[in-house]
């Protein structure tokens, strides 16, 4: 633990045997889904015939053809009080599409082209209605997506601590903002994907899905298709990245593929294409923001309201933890005085909106950084000072905010240094020698400006996750967790673990993930919650397993299990050489035989070992050496991190250059600083998209004008700055054995939010929407250069 | 997204592509480089009923600098135009462009000609044709005809290449003395296509003022567009600031283009950087040309 | 040389035969004009290293040699590749005396922590070999430029910048001993 140890997972993946999972099943057939060409319509009539004569067609299937569960609408996942008129779709369209891309038929043939094929000469009758796209339309409801759900409301919920009206009024300082989030998306380089195979003759269904979470597939499964559990099986493959969109499940693909399956008698396998994924899987983001905040002369909140409006798509399958995560790490690492948030989470018709990293925090970090941003620029103090005003003091750990966070749990803070933070991120970019260089450009014409932005990320959420570690008889040591890897480098970090754990080289140690045969309970991989919930169980359940493996061999070499060390793999007594005993060995004696079946196995047998007046399995003891544990923790364990940002942008062009990106970065002890800097890098890549390129760009027809890579703005190596300057801080965690919060969503949290700052600070006027491309800011430039137009301030 | 069928035919010689295309009609399409066809084949945006292949007409893979102009056959890929060094002599403003068509590995397949025929208004090559004054040769069972650049590009997509022709050359003309060229663009992301792009060429008089000054457009205007300058320009030294903020040449541009706006930028945000990036690139050909006039003169 | 007829054929639609040479080993298919090189190397010829992941050109994960030359293997038809030589990412290691071998460029990926989920990957190993072939002593300029057509979502590009310049420098070394 703690070493920059090389990637198992890499020698596979660089020689091309990597297993993802349109590399599967070369036997199967294939599946082209007919998507809805319309944002909000009836479904009048789908005729088939003129597909019927495709060759190598097998099967079409729509509505009609569901049965059983299958014909009721897909799970919501999260349920939430205040989610009062939750809808989620249909496997295939019943009476009405919802948005573009919505699934309506499901073709079944040879082949994808042939099944394409087929889908191009369905033809389905439509009643076209008026669709709802964008919040200002859907805060509106002149249409309603959906028509018993009223001002296309979904959820409305208000958390509050003190009077923040109050404390708003009575405070010496007063301002208001209005901002703008808009929609991106995660897109991983793989979309997703579904094989399944049904075994007639065991009657299973075995699946591999594209996912993040293994057991919630085969439990959604099991429950649509008629299935026990115990006979579906979910296998996760490689997986070519996730980013949270592919935590969703079960996708209509998801239960239409085993459908097919069982139904076909013959593997089928879904893997959607680079447009599919853009119309059909999930995005994220887009909000509108209106803060209230009230506050002293020297800065400090005195009260917050937060009232924003969370746009969920068309359905809403992953319930409010999005506009929920808004609500509660919108607080970051400030004590807001009174704190009030209210959000309406409302229906478009448009792509499902579910987590994509970060989650609703980039939308919260934004809300508060360009408040502390506008009331420095109010007061004319610097703004970093502003924000070391507010800060929750290490001292006051842990921090209870009186706030209900994403997990059901109390939002309390366990730990965190953010002083310390601020102040190696203030060294790290020079904050100090800021103005004095500022004005230097200034002077020769050029337009630079600094950002900075805070988070707090509450991550290992529960409710748990489980870890299994065996010592097999050839010594290798075979560890098995449930939540599943999109390229964190899982299996390397656990063999970590459990290399230190247990005394093994690392080599010796194979770690599987995401395959329910070899770990049924699991909940995961999100919330940057990996880490500290499978590696914490898989460490408790190495040390099971080391307890085991020492009362073993103490008992075969005659010692005290405390006088005893495990290095390399063989256990021996401490500072005495030559008495030693394989792990393998171990193994082999924790399992007491009648039949030996191979030379190393006839040490167990019945007339070699055991004691005649003990049972050759003790009472409380299990044969094997095996630990399997769990760890489930009272709350999240909470990461931050402050990001600073210098650009440039062109007095004549408004291009935006990136001059220096700089990380501060605490989630507590490091398992492996080489992948937690690699997390760093992606998200801060993503921030950047999502701050100067990405956006989800719809029509007021609802559909959606950049479905492609050559539209939808992915940065390229050319996007992204040629060095991220990263400083650590450890506060380990008080929650966990090893200490650790997570890493993944680091990067991108604060993008939104530092871009913005350090934009307006080099144009002068405030940023208020983003993302903002060169074309936007050169429109902003001209609106803010009309006389009689409002100045803002340069916040 | 896989491609609806077609049949395929692949000639051994332009002859026979020339007779295939004849009797096919306008139910064939060209693959060439298929760097802009094969995508929209995918996407099911085209449906051709026929392919001919004619990669394998290697007598069409040349790139050949004279005195007068450089001559791209039709196979050229763009990689190889990029790098001859004969065509980089004869007319620098080839390499310039090329420099900006998406990657590498994209100019590895497509071809020059190729992105002349797909005619995209956004296209980097189409402007420097119309530019330079070049012309695309076409042949057919019926012979062949050359096309000057001002009549080839008839709208967005659309080219003057008749069913049964096949686009066999494309021709470039030369750079003149005391003449320099520059290319600038802007794209969102590196390599993308242009949100806005300029190629302009200047010739200097023997004082070093200039004497003409043309610009030629990309992603402004349904086909290139090419505007005199010499009006704002003319009779100007070479190294004078023609990017200031006071720019003549800047202003005639802005109100001379008349940009479509798209979900990447707005048409007064094109019109700002017609006139932004014609003036730098001015000033930028001004000065190569007075380095080639002094080369010259020493 | 192996000879492929895809399984569960449907024979209406016209087929062609196509010889490709593959990593150094022939493979005869008989394949549709409208199969993609991509799909013809994943599942006519099962050599799943090259992904897809857009069918449309832009993010580079499907780039393959062809004739030492980067391209993109979705934008390309199995039929117009008759007679080519193509490498995969399943190419690139060592082979006869060197099996297994990591070549320079998998070998710096591995040790710049330049890959995450590995998807983008293969893409990036060819056109980084090909690259070098041409260029082997980058500055980084150079290195960012040679990568600039791949989009990669996991990495943030700063370690495979780090891979290519590492496998310059790994390319040298061995070149040395």
């Amino acid at each position: 633990m703690g070493e920059p140890v090389r990637r198992v997972e890499d020698r596979r993946l660089l020689t091309g045997n990597g297993r993802y999972l349109d590399d599967l099943g070369a036997d199967a057939v294939e599946v082209a889904v007919l998507r809805s060409p319309h944002a909000h319509a009836k479904i009048l009539d789908i005729d088939v015939t003129g597909a019927l004569e495709v060759e190598g067609l097998l099967a079409i299937y729509t509505y009609d053809d569901l049965t059983g569960p299958l014909a009721d609408p897909l799970p919501l996942l999260i349920p939430h009080p205040a989610l009062t008129h939750g809808r989620t779709q249909y496997p295939l369209a019943r009476d009405e599409v919802n948005y573009v891309g919505e699934a309506v038929a499901f073709v079944v043939a040879e082949n994808r082209y042939l099944a394409e094929d087929a889908a191009e000469r369905i033809v389905v009758s439509y009643e076209v209605l008026p669709p709802v796209v964008g919040i200002t339309a859907a805060r509106a409801a002149e249409q309603l997506v959906h028509p018993d759900v009223p001002g296309n409301v979904a959820a409305h919920l208000v958390q509050e601590v003190g009077d923040a009206a109050a404390a708003i009024a009575a405070a010496p300082h007063r301002l208001e903002l209005d901002l703008t989030v808009e929609r991106s998306a995660s897109t991983p380089l793989e979309g997703r994907g579904v094989l399944a195979r049904w075994d007639a003759d065991a009657q299973r269904l075995r699946i591999w899905t594209s996912t993040q979470t293994s057991t919630g597939v085969r439990a959604a499964v099991a429950v649509k298709l008629g299935l026990d559990l115990g006979s579906v099986e979910v296998i996760t493959p490689d997986v070519g990245g996730g980013f949270g969109v592919k935590i969703v499940h079960p996708w209509p693909e998801e239960v239409l593929v085993p459908m097919a399956a069982r139904a076909l008698g013959r593997p089928v396998k879904w893997t959607e294409d680079r447009r599919e994924h853009f119309i059909s899987s999930a995005h994220e983001r887009g909000q509108q923001q209106h803060v209230e905040v009230g506050f002293d002369d020297d800065g400090r909140l005195l009260g917050l309201s937060v009232r924003f409006w969370h746009d969920h798509g068309a359905y809403i399958p992953y319930g409010l933890i999005v506009p929920i995560i808004t609500s509660t790490q919108l607080l970051g690492p400030y004590k807001p005085g009174a704190y009030r948030v209210e959000f309406e989470s409302l229906y478009t018709n448009t792509v499902i909106v579910t987590p994509y990293r970060g989650a609703g925090r980039p939308q919260g970090v934004y809300a508060m950084e360009r408040t502390m941003d506008a009331i420095a620029g109010y007061l004319g103090l610097d703004r970093a000072e502003v924000r070391e005003r507010n800060f929750i003091q290490p001292e006051e750990m842990p921090y209870d905010h009186g706030l209900i966070f994403q997990d059901g749990r109390p939002l309390v803070y366990d730990s965190g240094d953010f002083p310390a933070s601020l102040a190696k991120l203030k060294k790290l970019v020079g904050w100090d020698d800021w103005p004095a260089y500022q004005a230097a450009a200034r002077a020769e014409g050029r337009r630079v400006g600094i950002g900075l932005a805070c988070y707090v990320e509450g991550t290992g959420v529960g409710p748990y996750e489980g870890g299994h570690v065996q010592v097999e008889t050839t010594g290798k040591v075979k560890v098995a967790t449930g939540l599943t890897s999109q390229g964190q480098g899982h299996q390397t970090a656990f063999a970590q673990i459990v290399a230190d754990e247990l005394g093994v080289p690392m080599s010796d140690i194979e770690v599987v993930t995401g395959d329910t045969r070899r770990f049924p309970y699991a909940v995961g991989t999100f919330a940057s919650r990996a880490a500290v919930m499978s590696g914490s169980a898989i460490a408790l359940a190495a040390r099971a397993a080391r307890a085991k493996i020492l009362k073993v061999a103490a008992d075969a070499l005659e010692a005290e299990p405390g006088d005893l060390e495990i290095v390399e793999g063989r256990v021996r007594v401490k500072g005495s050489p030559g008495a030693e005993i394989s792990l393998g060995t171990v193994a082999v004696l924790s399992n007491p035989l009648r039949y030996a079946f191979d030379e190393a196995s006839k040490a167990a047998t019945q007339f070699v070992v055991g004691h005649p007046d003990q049972p050759p399995v003790g009472e409380d003891d299990e044969p094997g050496i095996e630990g399997r544990d769990y760890y489930s923790p009272v709350g999240s364990t909470f990461a931050n991190g402050m990001h600073a940002v210098i650009v440039e942008t062109d007095p004549d062009t408004a291009e935006i250059k990136i001059l220096r990106y700089c990380v501060v970065h605490d989630c507590g002890t490091l398992i492996n600083p080489m992948i937690v800097e690699g997390q760093v890098h992606g998200g801060v890549a993503q921030g950047v998209g999502g701050a100067l390129y990405e956006r989800m760009a719809y029509d007021e027809s609802g559909q959606l004008q950049n479905a492609s890579f050559m539209d939808f703005l992915m940065p390229y190596v050319s996007e992204v700055p040629a060095s991220i300057e990263i400083d650590h801080l450890e506060t380990p965690s008080p929650l966990n054995p090893l200490g650790i919060k997570g890493a993944g969503e680091a990067g991108v949290i604060p993008s939104a939010a530092v871009f913005a700052a350090a934009i307006s600070d080099a144009e002068g006027f405030a940023i208020t929407s983003m993302p903002i491309s060169p074309s936007e800011l050169f429109e902003l430039r001209a609106a803010h250069a009309v006389p009689g137009q409002q100045e803002g301030d340069r916040s | 997204m896989k491609p609806p069928a077609f049949d395929y035919s692949r000639p051994e010689s332009l002859d026979e592509a020339l007779d295939l295309l004849a009797g096919f009609g306008p139910d064939a399409k060209v693959l060439a480089g298929g760097q802009s066809l094969l995508p929209l084949l995918s996407m099911r945006l085209a449906a051709p009923s026929r392919l001919v292949d004619v990669n394998r007409l290697a007598e069409l893979a040349y790139v050949r600098s004279g005195p007068d102009a450089v001559r791209v056959g039709a196979l050229a890929r763009h990689a190889a135009v990029l790098h001859d060094a004969g065509a980089r002599d004869r007319q620098p403003l080839l390499a310039e462009a090329l420099a900006a068509v998406a990657h590498p590995t994209i100019r590895n397949r497509g071809t020059s000609v190729g992105s002349l025929v797909h005619a995209d208004p956004a296209a980097e090559l189409p402007a420097v044709l119309c530019l330079l004054g070049g012309s695309v040769t076409l042949a057919s069972t019926a012979g062949r005809r050359t096309v000057p650049a001002g009549e080839f590009f008839l709208g967005p997509l659309e080219s003057a290449v008749r069913p049964g022709e096949l686009a066999v050359e494309a021709s470039f003309p030369a750079l003149g003395a005391r003449s320099g060229t520059a290319f600038l663009e802007v794209s969102r992301r590196h390599g993308d296509y242009a949100v806005c792009g300029v190629a302009v060429l200047v010739e200097l008089d023997s004082d070093l003022r200039i004497a003409t000054a043309r610009a030629g457009y990309l992603s402004v205007a349904p086909t290139p567009l090419v505007l005199d300058l010499t009006g704002a320009a003319g009779g100007r030294a070479y190294d004078a600031d023609y990017a200031g903020p006071e720019s003549a040449v800047a202003a005639l541009v802005r109100d001379a283009v008349d940009p479509e706006p798209d979900i990447h930028a707005s048409a007064a945000y094109r019109r700002q950087l017609a006139g932004v990036l014609t003036a730098r690139a001015l000033g930028i050909a001004a000065r190569r040309a007075a380095g080639a006039a002094a080369e010259v003169a020493a | 040389m192996s000879e492929a007829i895809q399984p569960g054929a449907v024979q209406s639609e016209a087929r062609h035969r196509v010889a490709l040479t593959v990593n150094g080993i022939e493979h005869r298919v008989a394949v549709p004009a409208r199969r993609l090189l991509s799909d013809c190397l994943r599942h006519d010829l099962g050599l799943t290293g090259t992904h897809v992941g857009c069918e449309h050109g832009v993010c580079g994960a499907c780039t393959v040699l062809v004739g030492g030359v980067p391209m993109r293997s979705c934008l390309l038809l199995a039929v117009s590749m008759d007679g080519e030589q193509i490498t995969t990412v399943e190419g690139l290691a060592g082979t006869g005396d060197t099996a297994g071998e990591l070549s320079p460029v998998q070998q710096a990926f591995a040790e710049c922590h330049g890959l995450q989920c590995g998807f983008c990957t293969p893409g990036f190993l060819t056109t980084i070999t090909a690259g070098l072939a041409d260029n082997p002593d980058p500055t980084p300029e150079q290195a960012r430029e040679l990568i600039g057509g791949n989009l990669c979502r996991c990495t943030g590009y700063q370690n495979i910048v780090a891979a290519v310049l590492r496998a310059a420098e790994l390319t040298r070394e061995r070149g040395a001993s």
